[in-house]
């Protein structure tokens, strides 16, 4: 057994894969940002300094939607919620190295993807492994959303409306695989949509803007998912 | 509009920083309460499911034509394809399904 550190090359390394998925979604970002009216140098700032997908899309129909900061502001708390538990998880296996200033830096860039690589590491996360990790990804997500943003602007009206669904094609293929092997996900998945569509389409709440029907929906539909299907002892045995 | 682009940028970015460092950098213990770990399992099922229905089906302009982009997005995601190709699917659909109408009104 080695009991080298991890390293800034072995990060690299890990990040590849990572980088080439974000290369496509953002991408889908990108254009969905022109198409919706937002330049392809805004959507690109927006991926450099986000780097997450959901906040991102959730973000953007807040700005199309000519919505408030405050609601802005729940939105993103709300969807990057999860970002709280995956920094609060990965702070128990950093390495003594991790200082706080590294720890003010990393944190930028943990995401659902970058975090499950490094959590599924069996040594200590160091700050370089961790600077390694990130950088592909990042350089990836900021570059498809730029490349996005310009196709989605010179592509013709026919074509370009038909990307506009890519987005949602790979929201689906992250959702219905977990859906088909989880009950709760998949009652998840259905209270949060039927959620949408009631606010959506009953008049009664013709008011709700797009942004806090993703919180109300949010929120309701994982709730409803904790109680009713509650998940034991697997998130222990999954952490280890 | 009031807002500045650069407001909402500024909002997102900051609120998004704070959720990762802030227990990154401050808390050192273990979440223990079950409910608050699985309410967080959920919640990036249930963003999901809110974003995308019913928004998908407004995503190419033509309700007709997402139909049938997302019954293959569907269809491909059962089958546990990636997510490129998922995508793919969903465009490929959509455009055909769109110059069929095309061709069928003329």
């Amino acid at each position: 057994m080695e009991s080298k550190k991890l390293s800034f090359k072995e990060g690299l390394a890990d990040g590849v894969p990572i980088g080439l998925g974000y290369l496509s979604v953002s991408f889908s970002f990108g254009i969905a940002a022109v198409t919706q009216g937002v330049s392809a140098l805004a959507a690109t700032v927006v991926s450099m300094t986000n780097l997450t997908s959901a906040g991102q899309v959730a973000g953007l129909s807040i700005i199309t939607a000519a919505g408030t900061l405050l609601e802005m502001a729940l939105a993103q708390l709300i969807i990057n919620m999860r970002y709280a538990l995956m920094s609060l998880s990965l702070s128990q296996k950093l390495d003594t190295g991790f200082t706080t200033p590294h720890r003010f830096l990393a944190a930028f860039g943990i995401t659902d993807e970058i975090f499950a690589v490094a959590s599924g590491k069996p040594k200590e996360i160091t700050p370089s492994y961790m600077y390694g990790l990130i950088l592909l990804p990042f350089l990836c997500w900021s570059a498809g959303t730029l490349l996005g943003g310009i196709a989605g602007s010179v592509l013709p009206e026919m074509l370009r409306s038909a990307l506009g669904i890519a987005i949602y094609g790979m929201f689906i293929a992250i959702f219905i695989p977990p859906a088909r092997k989880s009950a709760g996900v998949l009652v998840t998945v259905i209270i949060s949509a039927a959620m949408s569509c009631g606010l959506r389409y009953i008049p009664l709440f013709s008011h709700v803007s797009s942004g806090f029907a993703i919180i109300i929906c949010t929120l309701a539909a994982s709730a409803a998912g904790a109680i009713l299907f509650p998940r034991g002892g697997q998130k222990e045995a999954e952490a280890e | 509009m009031t807002t500045s682009i650069v407001a909402y940028i500024g909002v997102m970015a900051g609120v998004t920083y704070l959720v990762r460092m802030l227990p990154f950098v401050i808390f050192r213990k273990k979440i223990k309460s079950r409910f608050v770990k699985d309410f967080l399992y959920y919640v990036p099922y249930a963003v999901l499911g809110a974003m995308t229905i019913p928004a998908a089906f407004y995503s190419t302009g033509n309700v007709a034509s997402a139909s049938v982009g997302i019954a293959a997005a569907v269809l491909l995601a059962l089958k546990n394809k990636g997510l490129l190709a998922v995508a793919a699917a969903a465009c490929i659909a959509a455009f055909a399904a769109e110059l069929l109408m095309k061709f069928l009104l003329v």
